[in-house]
């Protein structure tokens, strides 16, 4: 049997909102994956050191306050500071289409708009699987 | 017995009715699916009649506005007498940058205030705080300090205007420096009017934006509750509020039935500080969500002042009638909107507004199009206004009473919501109250199966969204960009910065001082919190002192 797929769905900053982070981890759960799911108000710090800890494919970051422009390409960062880029990076939230690209260049593997369906963030989180 | 022969009469006319007109019908068109349901997933039948309603919409359930239950509004005469508040929630960047959007509302006709704060300050973080790292002002307005609660509301008179402030944990601390301004302003307390948010108990079930335990954050809520009672009259001390369960997924019901039964153990916390519950009562105030589902919009508010009223009287023996009035709040479902087609967006606001109007809002927010994207830009905003004062002045709902009071379906709706809620508050009740069901995580596990179920049916198309899962297209929208500048960042900090340096060092830190033992006594701890912002003490020196004191909370982890 291959491998569980296993990825850490987190919430960086201050940001309250969750519904959207909890319907993609259930979803990725229902999709045989292996999901954690971080709660609220991670650091860019203590994201990084749990996706270590739980051995994960890749991490979600999800983000409605308009932080992710900080936060995104942070976690990138630490995570290859820690020798760990391999990990992908995805990112889901409120962003405006003008600040995907940057996002992108700085590492962002994807950023999953509002009305995305659940399939393209499984499919995607599929192909972490592929890598490992 | 006449009216008994009379149900018999109409059971017979409908069944008439099913099997000759609407048989031959369905031979002809069958309906478009199998099972129709409201956004709720609540079934709704083909045709209601009287004998849906079995009796229960006489007199004594339905009744007339203005008169108990208020199932019609609150007032007789509602909408004819004064409109609703148009009341725009704004607020990015700095205290500054809000101001002028505050000054620009007013002037294109809104007639209230509401503001929303920057992560942060939800918090109790200053803005130069490790913490608001990347979060200044991007989802509302940063006020760390009195001073900028000063700017905020600069050149618009407080003494006038009524002012709803979107905050909760660290709420007496924000009104603390609203009153403090006020003071400096020569404002008196009494003539002040306004709404604190203040509803801690759904920020654990729905918002997350907690700080501390729900014991010590009770203390803090009915410690308002105690102050504002004597002190500033015409505030409400809280709004209690649905809109944020609904907008992290639950249906209408499960937002009808937590909101109140949130409202009620605020009532039971009132009543056990001793309290007497005319004192406080008729200063709640509530907040609810306006979907898109028309006529479950409207049942979801009757229902709600309904129950309301009976719990009031009922239960708690209020005697003064103002304690029976459930006053609301709306404000269209942000969770609706969609990046796709944005402008589309207008329409749906136009529709959710319209239930809200006809459910008898006392206020209304009404989203912009461009917030599947970003705090709203000034035109978005403007049309966003536009859509109520189009239903104040054009439309024609405003000119009379709950118009669709009688309405069968309506009245059913009402029954059916009314009865959800009071099956949840037995279920909340057997898990012994509202706090322990919320460390059970209750409420968040139904919130998080209703936002999943939703999606999945949007998923399965067994819902269609508009330009989301059907009538797509490929496009790029354009949305004109709201940015917070480094300059207002920039400003800000330097701001408080100058506060630090310039206060009386001495003074701030008794007043502190004094805060913390108030804080681990068992006073009132407004009078210490107005004390430490008059010594200029900043949003995050309060917040750090009670947590110090308080504790913080620790959510169970679900999904």
């Amino acid at each position: 049997m291959p491998k569980k797929i296993r990825v850490l769905i987190a919430k960086p900053g201050l940001d309250g909102h969750d519904r959207g982070a909890k319907v993609v981890a259930r979803a990725l759960r229902d999709a045989g994956m292996e999901v954690i799911y971080t709660g609220l108000r991670q650091t860019p710090e203590d994201i990084v050191e749990a996706a270590i800890q739980e051995d994960v494919d890749a991490i979600g970051l999800s983000c409605l306050s308009g932080a992710h422009m900080t936060l995104f390409p942070e976690v990138v960062k630490l995570l290859k500071k820690r020798k760990s880029g391999d990990i992908l990076v995805a990112g889901g939230g409120i962003i405006p289409e003008a600040d995907i690209p940057k996002l992108k260049k700085a590492g962002i593997k994807i950023v999953f708009g509002p009305g995305t369906p659940l399939r393209d963030i499984v499919a995607f989180f599929e192909t972490a699987g592929k890598g490992a | 017995m006449r009216a008994e022969d009379d149900r018999k009469a109409l059971e017979k006319e409908v069944k008439r009715w099913e099997a000759s007109t609407l048989r031959n019908a369905l031979e002809s068109l069958p309906e478009r699916r199998k099972e129709f349901v409201t956004t709720s997933s609540r079934p709704v039948r083909r045709l209601y009649t009287p004998l849906d309603l079995d009796g229960k919409a006489d007199e004594t359930r339905v009744g007339k506005p203005g008169e108990f239950p208020f199932t019609r509004g609150i007032h007789p005469t509602m909408y004819r007498g004064r409109l609703w508040t148009m009341r725009m929630f704004a607020g990015y960047g700095s205290a500054e940058d809000t101001n002028r959007r505050f000054k620009y509302l007013i002037a294109h006709g809104e007639t209230g205030l509401s503001v929303a704060f920057d992560m942060p300050t939800l918090y109790g973080y200053d803005t130069d705080q490790p913490e608001a790292k990347g979060e200044f002002g991007t989802c509302g307005v940063a006020v760390s300090s009195p001073e900028d609660m000063r700017l905020l509301f600069h050149g618009i008179d407080v003494g006038q205007v009524s002012t709803s402030m979107t905050i909760n944990s660290p709420a007496a601390v924000i009104w603390a420096m609203y009153l403090a301004a006020a003071e400096e302003r020569k404002v008196p307390w009494s003539k002040l009017r306004g709404t604190i948010q203040n509803d801690i108990l759904k920020e654990y079930q729905a918002q997350k934006e907690w700080i501390f335990p729900p014991e010590p954050s009770m203390r803090l809520v009915v410690d308002t509750f105690e102050f504002g009672s004597k002190q500033v009259p015409q505030w409400n001390t809280i709004s209690i509020s649905g809109y944020h369960i609904r907008e992290a997924g639950a249906t209408a019901g499960q937002e009808l039935a937590f909101t109140l039964a949130n409202g009620m153990e605020y009532v039971r916390w009132g009543v056990e500080r001793g309290l007497r519950v005319d004192d406080f009562a008729p200063r709640l105030s509530f907040f609810f969500n306006a979907h898109n589902d028309l006529f479950e919009e409207i049942a979801k508010y009757r229902a709600a002042r309904r129950i309301w009223a009976r719990e009031m009287r009922d239960t708690f023996a209020a005697k003064n009638p103002r304690s029976w009035l459930l006053r609301f709040h709306a404000q269209t479902a942000g969770v609706s909107l969609t990046a796709q087609q944005p402008e589309v967006n207008i329409v749906r606001t136009t529709v959710q507004a319209l239930a809200a109007v006809l459910g008898g809002t006392q206020s209304l927010h009404t989203n912009a199009y461009d917030e599947a994207y970003q705090v709203p830009n000034e035109a978005a905003a403007r049309i966003a206004l536009r859509t109520q004062q189009i239903l104040a002045h054009e439309s024609g709902v405003a000119n009379t009473a709950d118009p669709l009071g009688g309405s069968y379906f309506l009245e059913a709706l009402t029954d059916e919501l009314e009865d959800e809620a009071y099956q949840y508050f037995d279920r909340i009740q057997d898990l012994g109250g509202v706090i322990p069901a919320i460390r059970k995580g209750f409420f968040q596990q139904e919130i998080a199966n209703s936002a999943y179920r939703y999606q999945r049916e949007i998923e399965d198309k067994e819902r269609v969204i508009v330009g989301v899962n059907d009538f797509v297209v490929d496009e790029q929208p354009e949305v004109e960009p709201l940015r917070v500048t480094e300059a207002s960042l920039k400003a800000q900090v330097e701001r408080l910065r100058r506060l630090r340096r310039t206060r009386d060092a001495k003074k701030h830190e008794h007043a502190l001082d004094r805060l913390r033992k108030a804080c681990e006594g068992d006073e009132n701890t407004m009078p210490f919190i107005l004390d430490a912002v008059r010594a200029k003490a900043t949003l995050g020196e309060v917040i750090d002192v009670m947590r110090e004191v308080f504790g913080v909370w620790e959510e169970p982890l679900l999904y």
